[in-house]
């Protein structure tokens, strides 16, 4: 299980600060507690506050403070793809793109960007008629960016379809048909592509949300789930993960399960 | 249609462990693949066929074995040196002697034996006790000791007495061999404790214990070839390379005793018992083992014919 620490992102009041007043030590805070915690990837988002103008400069300032304290790979998270360019072009490691959906005009802007840098990728199950009902309708949208990633040169093993949760409260007819997409997105190609979920938004406005966070992480694992966009320092998330991962046979058992996950 | 050979991409390796010192030093370890499969990975360094001497005379031993050491089995230095001149690349120093039921030796006398014979032979040093925890725990604190800076192996630290043995591999620059009874788990964790009391994984070697070909080999078989995924996929607690006792196994094995006479379908005893050598060790060599404790020098030349041929590249 892959855990992609969620929290430099310019949507958190503290990441908005520190972006306005150019002040490195929380991003380096964030970096250095979310790679303790267990993170393989620190996302990393400048935030609406950001201007288009700047989103690259500011990207750029974001990738190299981050990674001037921590070893982990960045996945560069913004709907503008000079800034994401922009952070390619100086993160150290293997990068990840946030995000493709299966619109054609971005596949065809991402997609060769993924090959250029060797990134990876995230495609969403969406495109412009926004987010499908159905477990079926997902996985036609993800067929859409396995062949896409194919004729670009990105081996499956570097494309990361996330099939898109939505808030329970809300939109709770979705979580099954996220599961079901999750199945059949791995029955698409052999090697199967990755498959990757933002989990956080399954609980907005919801009640105990790290509860429904982690049950949910949980059930996905079992349908397939390889990564996901998370609070890295939710300690009772995370153990959930090391558990599910050994329950998956995934990793070998030992009585320090818990500390070997959060060492890898 | 042209074939695409199928190479598997692994993200990490075997650690690589030294045993000994200066031009006496081994390297074993660091393979980056499934068992020679040259052609996707490396094979970086090369086996290691160990022969055993023990600090006492084995009275029950077929006449075979004994024949192999005839005039040196009573004075351990002598017995270590033929085992030199039989090719081994590694001596493994048994102290049976300290076991309660033998002579109950001291760790003092224990470690004035190893001294001697690691002063008198020219490879590295695996020194193993007698398999009675506590004892072993005592014994093999002397023994470091007294072999200090030589960059022994000692052996086997388990989860009841690994403690003792860490700390005094760590004080006087020794390796060690963390043994757990047929359970990846357990070899895991003992991994992982040794590690914590700062043992670093460069120091360990694994041995998951095997039985002989005909006695529950299959289960360390495929223990072996799970540690072996495991470290490529990026366990790092099952990453050591892995030693075998093999010829404590197999000569405890009926058909490496048993007479022509008692077994008439089974064929010639001498033969029969090196093969038996032989083949489990060759079985655990295809499992991910890359150092072999052998007894019989016969067993140890026909192994390396076997090993040197595989140990050739197959890369296409």
């Amino acid at each position: 299980m892959i855990i992609i620490g969620e929290r430099i992102n310019g949507m958190f009041k503290d990441i908005k600060e520190a972006v306005l007043n150019k002040d490195p030590e929380p991003i380096k805070e964030w970096a250095i507690k979310q790679e303790q915690a267990g993170a393989h990837y620190l996302d990393i988002n400048t935030g609406p506050t950001v201007s288009k103008d700047e989103q690259p400069a500011v990207m750029e300032w974001l990738v190299t403070t981050a990674q001037s304290v921590s070893k982990l790979p960045v996945c560069i998270d913004s709907t503008n793809p000079i800034a994401i360019e922009a952070g390619l072009k100086v993160a150290k490691g293997k990068s990840m793109i946030n995000s493709t959906t299966a619109e054609q005009a971005k596949m065809d802007i991402y997609m060769p960007m993924a090959a250029k840098y060797n990134a990876a990728i995230i495609g969403l199950a969406m495109n412009e008629k926004g987010v499908p009902k159905t477990a079926d309708d997902r996985a036609a949208l993800a067929m859409e960016l396995v062949v896409n990633a194919d004729m670009n040169g990105i081996p499956m093993t570097d494309l990361f379809i996330d099939p898109l949760a939505l808030p329970c409260n809300v939109a709770q007819e979705h979580a099954p048909e996220v599961m079901a997409a999750l199945r059949q997105i791995k029955m698409l190609a052999s090697p199967a592509p990755m498959t990757t979920l933002g989990l956080s938004n399954v609980s907005q406005r919801c009640t105990n949300r790290p509860l429904i966070n982690r049950t949910f992480m949980v059930m996905c694992m079992a349908c397939g789930l390889d990564s996901a966009i998370v609070d890295a320092n939710d300690d009772d998330l995370i153990d959930a993960a090391a558990a599910a991962n050994i329950l998956l046979n995934k990793d070998i058992y030992c009585d320090s399960y818990l500390k070997t996950f959060r060492q890898r | 249609m042209a074939v695409n050979i199928l190479k598997d991409t692994y993200k990490s390796k075997v650690v690589e462990v030294t045993l000994g010192t200066d031009d006496k030093a081994l390297k074993i370890g660091g393979e980056s693949t499934l068992p020679f499969l040259h052609f996707e990975g490396e094979m970086p360094n090369k086996y290691v066929l160990v022969l055993e001497v023990f600090d006492m005379e084995q009275d029950d031993w077929p006449d075979n074995l004994k024949a192999a050491y005839a005039d040196v089995m009573n004075d351990p230095v002598a017995w270590a040196k033929k085992c030199v001149e039989y090719g081994a690349n590694m001596v493994a120093l048994r102290l049976a002697s300290v076991h309660p039921d033998n002579k109950d030796a001291s760790p003092e006398e224990a470690a004035a034996t190893a001294k001697a014979v690691a002063d008198a032979i020219n490879v590295p040093l695996l020194v193993v006790g007698c398999g009675v925890e506590e004892k072993d725990a005592a014994v093999l604190e002397k023994v470091a000791e007294a072999l200090a800076g030589k960059n022994c192996l000692l052996g086997n630290a388990t989860s009841e007495n690994y403690k003792a043995i860490t700390a005094a591999a760590m004080v006087h620059g020794h390796n060690v061999v963390s043994q757990s009874p047929l359970d990846i788990n357990l070899a895991k964790q003992v991994n992982i404790l040794m590690t914590e009391m700062g043992l670093p994984t460069e120091r360990i070697v694994m041995d998951t214990l095997s039985g002989a070909v005909g006695y529950g080999i299959e289960y360390a078989y495929s223990i072996m070839e799970r540690a072996r995924l495991g470290t490529l996929m990026g366990d790092r607690m099952l990453s050591m390379p892995i030693i075998a006792y093999v010829g404590q196994e197999t000569w405890k094995a009926k058909e490496s005793k048993a007479s022509v006479e008692e077994f008439p379908e089974w064929g010639d005893q001498v033969k029969r018992s090196i093969l038996w050598e032989v083949v489990t060790a060759a079985a655990l060599a295809q499992a991910g083992a890359s150092i072999f404790v052998l007894r019989h020098p016969e067993s140890l030349k026909q192994l390396k014919v076997h090993l040197d041929k595989l140990y050739e590249s197959n890369a296409y």
